[in-house]
């Protein structure tokens, strides 16, 4: 299945191999460079390459590109799906995934990864069970393996593969018990120019903490459940009570994950929680155009709208821009021509605008294009879908838990055509 | 200077010698933290693809060292480099043997593990015997182990095919969830063709795939979707495969006469056990297992149930832009085959500023399919707005888009070709050329209406510098001269001035239309061609070249000319056929979807073909197991498939009905569900020869089924009576059996007889009234009814243990009746197989509130034993369960929504005295249940 991976940095270095089976020469990289190349962003490099002798598959996470090399017929979501699932390992462990990160603790991921695989295919890439055989690192301990030559590498050998639950450990212990959730939501959206919405739905996430002792088993349960329109689960849920009974039943995984992720798409049902007015024109003589732009509250049901934030990418021929902000600062980053304007939190009594003329290049026609807004917001204690946690049981533990429900609603992809 | 740079040379030699010694002498010392020191710098060496194979001696003497970490990364170590040091790697050869029968199982899996990965061919009997001893470890995960080491041992030496085919055999037996999944992926890299292996464990692996971990089930699914094709017959084949959703009408008159001829179609029990244990992975997190399913469902599913899979495909939009970017290639094919699907998520692919260009380019593929008479304006007004993108790429694409959409949609295309004739006024020349390109397509299909976009487009010439663009205008003229016999010739004049300075695509046109002017109009243009052709003969092309002579010997006429010249003008102007826009996606479901083979549109290496479905079904019986391989061996816990909170405590549920398995003997299912799904397919379909087996293996089961339940005759409701129901009557009874979609759901039979003298049609039911948390599973439509004829269907309430009325309407072709379904309480429960001791304990746990006890004296002819038992079991759905004493009986069951344990004890005393006693979680049941089985007791 995968053969070898390369992690390649921006500027198109290789940082770290590592191969599962026999060794391939890193020239085969270079028909990726070549695609690199052509695709000027890095975005828009294909996935998927073929090369004369070999299957290219990478994924850009983090400013880095995962290359892996695959010689045979494979799902290639099976290797996105891991090659992401080896980014969010990184994360999990050094809590971010940069080149720098990785060249610090170059033998631990090796190690990791070495572990991930086995002749290319998949064999642990559970976060619990890796943690048990390589720890990830933390201050102390490094601070306490440079004075005793200790190891990172657990001295006991993993169990968690052995168990019917792999994503939980056992004998986990604690002297607080809690468990808290996070419900997360994100408005995609797309508005067209006279602020009517062409597209929207919700995005939605719960997002678990759970730090519980020995193998407590929970069963989440929602008020109105017959909202969730589409949902995906972690492994530890069990489909059958979600399709019986339409609560969340599961024995958790120790720490943090993600509990499921949901959907909710009717369109009436996505409130918007505010209005942008803007105007953005570009004037047939001379070299300038103006800029006027409004936002106010809509359906923010009674609640604060915080870190709002507009951002502009502005057609080529903009050079740079005059405005003033009545609230909040912007910025124009001239290689980018990208249009920032931080406002923070919406005040309904005075709505936040942003006004003033831009000045494009001279000589040039008139840029024909207006740019499109991405907004940016957050709404705390708020699940804008009306989604609500009912409760929250435990069993098969004696013990009391703490127990805690959060709401946050933020915009996802929010777009404001003009 | 020179000097310089070489002491500095000899100086970095030098450091990097002294490290490599320092390295030496870490290894050597013994102290492990040198040791480690040493390691940890020798691995992140192989990690940055530096070459440190000399000092495999220095390491290969740790394999044997006791720290683990030093072990560890010496295993990392000595499995990159013992390919090209193979006589050393063997030193290290009996640390792993030793390691292979340590007590410890992950040390054993651990040892396993890295023998497998050394790649030396002289070890290749050590590693069979090995794998063939772990193959048969008491260890599941050890065994693990032992099928990933398959494919490793395969590759390094293919002679050892055959018995690697032995082992794998061995291991696709095992029943346990941490094994499925790697021998399916060794069996798909060793011996893919091998089918027949899999039919043992075909049900076993249907049903234990829930549980495997997400990799497995890719695996997993994508062979059974294989498997599939080959075992088992086309759920379509009586539905015409390419017709779309309005020829629905021409499609059921052309059926009803297939249908005569072609035998019903009835599909396999397993194909059914396939589609339903699949489907609830399509909410799993992991985008390859819900791709996995999706393709599934795509290439197996009856057409009225691959629907369910586009929400979940829509849902991985979300994700990152790779796993985008494969979905919607993935859903760009299925749109073509099956458009309706999809419609409803339309917006779902509008299409975001912020989208990289290759995906914007996928999302407008599939809006594109998409788009029909309905949809075409929502969809033309969204393409307005990506017209004035600022990615030109991406304008260009959707510019070919609305041309397609044109081709497709006769009645948008005059609107098309209007918005795309604004375009050629655009100040983007891009944009212009594009629309040229397309426009050109367009006015092939009826060019005599449209001379004036002609005209305007010949006036294009002079500003438009893209050679595509001006080749396309030219093109145009050329073929249409006749419509714009003025402007022909002066284009003309123009383009020969300005020949010398084409590109080549545009001179190639240029003696096209020279050559098509001068057919139709040469009094004109005789001198014009010449000129053109003397230029052309000139050109440094070849091409070029080679075209004017042709064309000049083609077109004028001289001595030497042949026969061909007097047909020049048919052959330079007979009628074109217009082209056809299509998709590039069209036809790539021939490769299965989401493979990687699907995405490149070209055959990989390893890429097993998709086999066609057969034409008549193979025998289902290969299938079938002995009873003692029942799908879950006992002691394997299952964890998300059941609904049961409590069952990490034990399979105790399992095994009881294991038990009732090996009472009947042999028996046709895996487990007991798939054969009551049999059972379930008996009753419905009437019995055509391929049925013969099913029904035999039914008898034998109700057979079987009886002695767990001795139910005497069903009792029958009527539901409809003859006289309201106009001729249709309908009755019920409670099968008491369970029902197969949903174990939930109490079963309900229900019989429907004609007694009227015209056919009924299209049987169904509508507008179902439930109290919260009541569900029904209708029966699906019985299509006809003829006069005097009898059918029977099965539907499944879920009464949510309550016995409120299921109401709803059962609709004939003609008529609605309202009716209603209320079951006695006897009928919310199935029978469960305890023990005398179990039920003691049982009934020790359910004292106080959930006791009901109550005195009674027996009716004069139910003073025995079997009485007794007869008239309890008809009253309600319980088994017996077998007692020491003479004067008690005892009974035991399960609600059958919410699994509560109901207990019925009848103890007998003097002169027909008894005490009956009943206990029960819910109260409201027991109280119920009491009044019932009293009355029945006592009358």
């Amino acid at each position: 299945m995968i053969h070898s991976l390369f992690l390649i940095n921006h500027t198109g270095d290789i940082f770290l191999e590592k191969h599962w089976k026999s060794v391939i020469g890193r020239s085969v990289c270079d028909y990726f460079f070549e695609a690199r190349e052509k695709a000027v962003e890095p975005e828009n490099v294909p996935p998927v390459l073929q090369t004369p002798h070999h299957y290219l598959i990478s994924i850009y996470r983090g400013k880095l590109f995962f290359l892996s090399v695959i010689q045979t017929e494979v799902p290639p979501l099976f290797v996105i799906e891991f090659l992401h699932r080896v980014a969010d390992t990184i994360q999990d462990y050094f809590g971010e995934c940069s080149e720098g990160v990785i060249k610090d603790n170059v033998v631990t991921v090796y190690e990791l990864l070495e572990e991930m695989l086995d002749n290319g295919f998949p064999l642990a890439t559970e976060s619990n069970v890796l943690k048990e055989m390589i720890r990830p690192p933390t201050i102390l301990r490094s601070v306490v393996n440079t004075l005793t030559g200790a190891s990172n590498v657990g001295d006991t050998l993993p169990t968690g593969q052995l168990s019917n639950v792999p994503w939980r450990r056992v004998g986990v212990k604690y002297t607080n018990n809690e468990a808290y959730f996070d419900v997360i939501e994100e408005i995609d959206a797309i508005l067209d120019k006279s602020g009517t919405t062409v597209f929207a739905e919700i995005q939605g996430v719960i997002e678990a903490c759970v730090r519980l002792t020995g193998m407590p088993d929970l069963t989440l349960s929602f008020m109105n459940p017959r909202l969730l329109d589409d949902v995906s689960f972690h492994p530890c849920v069990r489909f059958k009570r979600w399709e019986s009974e339409r609560v969340l039943s599961f024995i958790p995984p120790d720490g943090n994950f993600t509990l499921m992720n949901y959907h909710v798409s009717s369109q009436n049902l996505v409130a918007i929680p505010v209005y942008v007015k803007q105007s953005i024109s570009f004037f047939e003589t001379g070299p300038c155009g103006r800029l006027d732009i409004t936002i106010g509250p809509k359906q923010t049901m009674g609640k604060t709208v915080e870190g709002l934030m507009v951002t502009i990418h502005m057609p080529k021929a903009v050079l740079s821009a005059n405005l003033t902000a009545t609230q909040g600062t912007y910025t124009y980053d001239l290689a980018t021509k990208v249009l920032v304007w931080d406002i923070g939190k919406l005040n309904p009594q005075k709505l936040p605008n942003l006004k003033g003329s831009l000045t494009t290049q001279a000589g040039t026609p008139k840029p024909e294009d207006n740019p499109s807004l991405n907004i940016d917001l957050k709404i705390q204690q708020l699940a804008i879908s009306g989604l609500k946690v009912s409760r929250l049981d435990m069993y098969g533990e004696k013990y009391k838990p703490f127990k805690g429900v959060k709401y946050l609603t933020k915009a996802g992809k929010f777009q404001v055509r003009t | 200077m020179f000097v310089a740079s070489v002491i500095i040379v000899f100086c970095l030699f030098l450091s990097a010698e002294k490290e490599a010694k320092t390295n030496y002498q870490m290894l050597d010392s013994n102290k492990d933290s040198l040791k480690l020191e040493a390691m940890k710098r020798i691995v992140a060496m192989i990690a940055r693809g530096k070459n440190a194979s000399d000092l495999f001696p220095a390491v290969v003497k740790n394999v044997a060292c006791k720290n683990i970490e030093v072990k560890k990364l010496v295993y990392v170590y000595l499995v990159r480099y013992a390919e090209e040091q193979q006589d050393l790697a063997l030193l290290s050869i009996s640390t792993f043997q030793r390691g292979l029968k340590d007590p410890n199982q992950l040390i054993r899996a651990s040892a396993l593990r890295v023998l497998s990965s050394i790649r030396v061919t002289i070890i290749v009997p050590i590693m069979m015997l090995a794998i063939k001893e772990a193959a048969s470890d008491m260890s599941p995960y050890v065994r693990k182990t032992a099928a990933h080491a398959i494919p490793k041992l395969y590759s390094l030496d293919p002679e050892q095919k055959d018995q690697l085919i032995e082992v794998i055999e061995k291991l696709l037996a095992d029943k346990t969830t941490l094994v499925a999944g790697s021998v399916v992926m060794a069996f798909e890299e060793v011996c893919p063709e091998r089918i027949d292996l899999i039919h043992k464990n075909y049900r076993k692996l249907c049903n234990l795939l829930i549980d495997v971990e997400e990799w497995g089930q890719v695996v997993i699914i994508n062979m059974l979707t294989r498997y599939a094709r080959t075992q088992f017959l086309n759920p379509n084949m009586n539905v015409n495969e390419d017709e779309d959703e309005d020829e629905e009408e021409k499609e059921k008159k052309a059926e009803t006469p297939a249908m005569a001829k072609r035998k019903p179609y009835v599909m396999d029990p397993d194909h059914r056990l396939l589609l339903r244990n699949t489907k609830p992975l399509l909410q799993s997190r992991n985008a390859a297992v819900v791709m996995a399913v999706a393709q599934l469902y795509f290439h197996l599913a009856p057409k009225a149930e691959v629907g369910v899979i586009a929400k979940a495909l829509v849902r991985l939009l979300r994700s990152h832009s790779e796993v985008q970017y494969v979905v919607l290639q993935n859903v760009a094919t299925m749109t073509i085959k099956r458009r309706g699907m999809f419609e409803p998520y339309l917006k779902s692919f509008y299409i975001r500023s912020t989208d990289p260009t290759q995906i914007k380019v996928l999302k407008l593929e599939v809006l594109t399919n998409l788009a029909n008479e309905t949809n075409i304006s929502t969809i033309l007004r969204e393409f307005q707005t990506y017209i004035k993108s600022m990615d030109k790429d991406f304008v260009a694409a959707t510019i070919q888009a609305i041309g397609r959409c044109a081709t497709n949609i006769g009645e948008v295309r005059d609107t098309c070709l209007n918005g795309l004739v604004q375009l050629l006024s655009n100040r983007d020349e891009l944009v212009v050329a594009e629309s040229v390109v397309v426009i050109k397509k367009l006015l092939q299909m009826q060019p005599e209406k449209h001379s004036d976009i002609i005209k305007h487009m010949a006036k294009l010439t002079d500003n438009i510098q893209v050679p595509m663009a001006r080749a396309s205008i030219l093109w145009l003229i050329g073929e249409y001269c006749e419509h714009v016999p003025k402007i022909a010739p002066d284009v003309l004049r123009k383009m020969a001035k300005s020949f010398t300075n084409e590109e080549d695509i545009v001179k190639l046109q240029i003696i096209n239309l020279a050559a098509k002017l001068y057919l139709t109009n040469s009094k004109q243009t005789k001198l014009l061609t010449q000129y053109v052709l003397n230029l052309a003969k000139y050109d440094q092309n070849y091409d070029i070249r080679d075209r004017a002579r042709f064309i000049r010997q083609l077109i004028v006429p001289t001595e030497k000319s042949g026969a061909l010249s007097k047909y020049a003008k048919k052959l330079f102007l007979a009628l074109k056929p217009a082209p056809v826009l299509e998709s590039p996606f069209k036809d790539r479901d021939h490769f299965q979807l989401g493979s990687l083979s699907h995405l490149l549109n070209a055959k990989a290496g390893g890429y097993q073909e998709l086999p066609d479905w057969p034409e008549a079904a193979p025998d289902p019986s290969v299938r079938n197991v002995e009873v003692k391989d029942s799908v879950r061996a006992v002691g394997t816990v299952t964890y998300r498939d059941t609904g049961a909170l409590w069952d990490l405590q034990g399979p105790k549920k399992l095994e009881g009905s294991e038990k009732s398995d090996s009472a009947s003997g042999s028996e046709s299912g895996s487990g007991s569900e798939e054969s009551y799904m049999l059972l379930f397919h008996a009753n419905v379909y009437q019995p055509s020869l391929y049925n013969w087996a099913l029904v035999s293996m039914t008898l034998h089961l109700v057979l079987c089924l009886q002695t767990i339940a001795p139910s005497s005759a069903l009792k029958n409701y009527e539901l409809l009576h003859r006289i309201t129901g106009e001729g249709l009557s309908v009755e019920y009874c409670f099968s008491r059996q369970p029902f197969s979609p949903d174990a939930n759901m109490v079963a309900v039979q229900m019989q429907f007889t004609n007694n009227a003298t015209a056919d009924t049609k299209n049987l169904h039911i509508e507008d179902v009234k439930l109290q919260s948390g009541m569900r029904v599973k209708e029966f699906s439509e019985i299509e006809l009814l003829p006069a005097g004829e009898t059918a029977t269907a099965v539907m499944g309430i879920d009464f949510c243990d309550s016995t409120q009325a299921a109401n709803f309407q059962l609709c004939t072709h003609t008529r609605k009746f309202f009716v209603s379904i209320q079951p006695p309480v006897g009928e919310l429960m199935r029978p469960v197989f305890l023990t005398e001791n179990e039920f003691k304990k049982e009934q020790g746990q359910l004292m106080g509130m959930n006791e009901i006890t109550e005195k009674l004296t027996l009716d004069m002819k139910c003073r025995n034993e079997h009485t007794i038992v007869q008239r309890v079991t008809t009253a309600a759905n319980l088994s017996r369960v077998p007692c020491g004493s003479d004067k008690e009986c005892r009974f035991a069951g399960r609600t059958v929504s919410s699994s509560s344990l109901v207990l019925v004890t009848v103890a007998t005393k003097e002169e027909g005295a008894a005490q009956l006693t009943v206990n029960c979680e819910k109260m409201v049941i027991g109280t119920m249940l009491v009044k019932d089985i009293l009355l029945a007791l006592t009358q």
